[in-house]
């Protein structure tokens, strides 16, 4: 490039550097664009696999082909036979249905053309290649279906999903707001101990959350997988303080000065203003809890109706190990509600996260 | 607070409600402060602070799920059990050698694929970013059984597309020692907000510094090297903490890859699978709360490792040194 370069001021015109400089910037963001586009294709083959695999059949698995590809058969009075690529004399490949198999020459029928009747090919039919056709095994999706009961699954995560956000969303937005605009004593520290809770290992007070619910008598109910969201969470509180700290307090204070209760004025005045992080809040909670596979694994292992569809689908996973196709397809069953909402969000949600990720 | 206070001083427009204003705004609105905090405060008694006190108790006891009324302080017996637990130490030693190989794929992974999607030189950058991250969407659950096939040593497509370049491919998910890099290779789908965080980052950068090292003819690898990273360090300690984190935290994809058995070899029998097994599976409530207590203290210690080390390579732009 530096050689383009140097070469263009031996042109007559003054378009050429112009052009030498254009052409070097296409070719950059060209070089650029192509390897984000192969290392994007890498990052993403497993879904290509998962898809592929989901339609395929256990025949088609062990055939090897990455396609659910099965091989074309003819239909040749009466009998079903099956149709190769023939190369002829002229060098063109025809798709040709054998019908009797001979070492050094066979008998085909041309699909296209059966009136011709039979002929025979000099050739070895060993060498030739079998026609295949793209065959998706569609009824893979309604056997994985029925056999975990999806539609069930499906509705318990949907309910537990949709409770908790409703929980993490009323009490995150008091608690930030609480945070963010009133005069409370040690509110630094509080703020401090809340983001340090981010920090805590789970498992360090898991025994003894478990017991008391134990106690209770809500192990085995979805209680435990709501309930806790409706105590605040400390990710959701710092994204909503964040945001609520931006809106100018002249509003509070005029609605104040109307007569308006500090939670008239979180209802009337900040949350409606919050709205895109408030979106944001919702639907990373939604994902969050459509995706959790621990809560459901510890406090709902003993009651198989009650399961959502992460722990549904590793259980019935480990005894559908022989079937991969099957297991790929719950794999692709579980996937689709978060990563469609993903990409009807994704602005949302990007900006959402990129606005807030990081504040110098 | 102070601008809700200042309403004080203007009695006159409030005359409609002459009484509220008079009885000490500040207080009625550090109560009602409490108020919207108590959720949280409810929450945090609950669910965090008496549950913590009450594993530390219980790490001291033979507190047992099948026999919970027989309960008996049993001294530092458990601890004594964790230093000469043979499993604590396997385990211990899987997930440090998962550690080693993870945090710098966690670290260094999202710095290059940020360095890509905000180069200028990117086309669909948007597209790029969106893709990029959508893994991060998937259900743990489907990654892991989707890698699963896909590492497959016969039927998987990485070593189907390793063939193609005349490698025999390692049996990924069955070896004792490729089952790691296996988890790493996981595990990056799971660094989408990482690379948010840090596409951020670098996007805050001001465009002076790296016009001014091009003016004095520094190469891009230098200038990612010298105002890149340093600019963005915080965001680097920040990912580093919250991978860190991760580890103390990390159990569902060796817990289902290894089906709860620490499959193959005991390799994915890592600490907190241990842990999960002893207090869930094996309903020894005790010894479980001692390994919790055990975790805690080592992640308290790490972490404050790395908060102190930071003040030595992390450059916060607005700080004066």
């Amino acid at each position: 490039m530096a050689a383009q370069a140097k070469a263009a001021p031996t042109f007559p015109t003054y378009t050429s550097p112009v052009l030498a400089r254009y052409l070097r910037n296409f070719l950059g963001k060209a070089t650029i664009s192509l390897l984000a586009f192969f290392v994007l294709l890498v990052f993403l083959s497993p879904f290509a696999y998962m898809t592929a695999t989901a339609f395929k059949s256990p025949d088609q698995i062990s055939a090897g082909n990455p396609l659910p590809l099965s091989p074309i058969t003819y239909n040749y009075q009466g009998t079903e036979y099956p149709v190769y690529r023939v190369p002829a004399d002229d060098g063109t490949l025809h798709e040709w249905a054998i019908i009797r198999k001979g070492r050094e020459e066979s008998t085909f029928v041309d699909p296209a053309n059966p009136d011709a009747g039979e002929f025979v090919w000099q050739g070895r039919w060993r060498t030739l290649e079998a026609a295949m056709h793209l065959d998706p095994q569609f009824g893979n999706f309604a056997t994985a279906w029925n056999e975990i009961n999806f539609p069930r699954l499906l509705f318990n995560t949907s309910c537990i999903a949709i409770l908790g956000m409703i929980g993490t969303l009323l009490s995150s937005i008091a608690v930030a707001y609480g945070f963010a605009r009133f005069p409370i004593p040690g509110k630094n520290v509080l703020f401090l101990v809340l983001i340090g809770t981010i920090i805590l290992p789970t498992f360090v007070t898991l025994v003894p959350t478990y017991t008391f619910f134990a106690r209770i008598g809500w192990t085995g109910t979805w209680l435990p997988l709501i309930v806790p969201h409706f105590f605040a969470n400390a990710y959701n509180v710092f994204l909503l303080r964040q945001f609520f700290m931006t809106i100018p307090r002249d509003l509070d204070e005029a609605a104040m000065i109307d007569g308006a209760t500090p939670f008239q004025i979180l209802t009337r005045v900040i949350v409606p203003q919050s709205t895109p992080v408030i979106v944001a809040v919702a639907l990373s909670h939604f994902v969050f809890a459509w995706n959790d596979y621990f809560s459901p694994l510890i406090y709902l292992l003993g009651s198989p109706s009650l399961w959502p569809i992460s722990v549904g689908i590793q259980q019935f996973n480990y005894s559908f190990g022989t079937r991969p196709h099957l297991v790929q397809a719950t794999s692709l069953m579980a996937m689709i509600v978060p990563v469609v909402i993903f990409f009807f969000s994704q602005r949302v949600y990007l900006r959402g996260v990129v606005f807030t990720g990081i504040d110098k | 607070m102070a601008a809700l206070g200042q309403s004080q001083s203007k009695p006159s427009v409030a005359f409609t409600r002459p009484k509220q204003w008079s009885l000490g705004m500040e207080r009625r609105l550090t109560l009602w402060g409490l108020v919207f905090l108590s959720p949280w405060i409810i929450g945090f008694l609950v669910f965090t602070l008496v549950p913590m006190v009450t594993s530390l108790v219980l790490s001291f006891t033979d507190y047992d799920l099948l026999n919970p009324n027989a309960i008996n302080f049993v001294g530092l017996s458990n601890y004594n059990r964790l230093f000469s637990d043979p499993q604590v130490g396997a385990s211990t030693s899987a997930t440090v050698r998962f550690a080693i190989l993870a945090l710098p794929v966690s670290i260094l992974m999202p710095l290059l694929m940020a360095a890509l999607l905000t180069s200028k030189r990117l086309w669909g950058r948007r597209l790029f970013t969106t893709l990029f991250y959508m893994p991060y969407m998937v259900p743990v659950v489907s990654a892991v059984f989707i890698w699963q096939g896909f590492l497959n040593q016969e039927s998987g497509w990485l070593n189907g597309i390793l063939g193609i370049f005349g490698i025999r491919g390692p049996d990924w998910i069955n070896s004792f020692d490729w089952i790691y890099p296996s988890m790493v290779i996981i595990g990056i789908w799971g660094l989408g907000n990482y690379l948010l965080t840090t596409i951020a980052g670098m996007q805050g950068i001001p465009t002076e510094l790296y016009e001014a090292a091009y003016v004095d003819g520094a190469g891009p690898f230098t200038i990612f090297r010298k105002i890149t990273i340093p600019m963005i360090s915080p965001v680097i300690f920040y990912n580093l903490i919250l991978s860190v984190i991760g580890i103390f935290k990390y159990f569902e994809i060796p817990y289902i890859l290894g089906r709860g058995q620490g499959q193959p070899g005991g390799a994915t029998y890592f600490y907190n699978v241990y842990l999960y097994k002893t207090a869930f599976t094996y309903q020894d409530m005790g010894y479980g709360s001692t390994l919790a207590w055990a975790l805690f203290v080592v992640a308290m210690i790490v972490t404050a490792l790395l908060f102190v080390t930071s003040r030595r390579w992390v450059y916060y732009s607005g700080e004066r040194n």
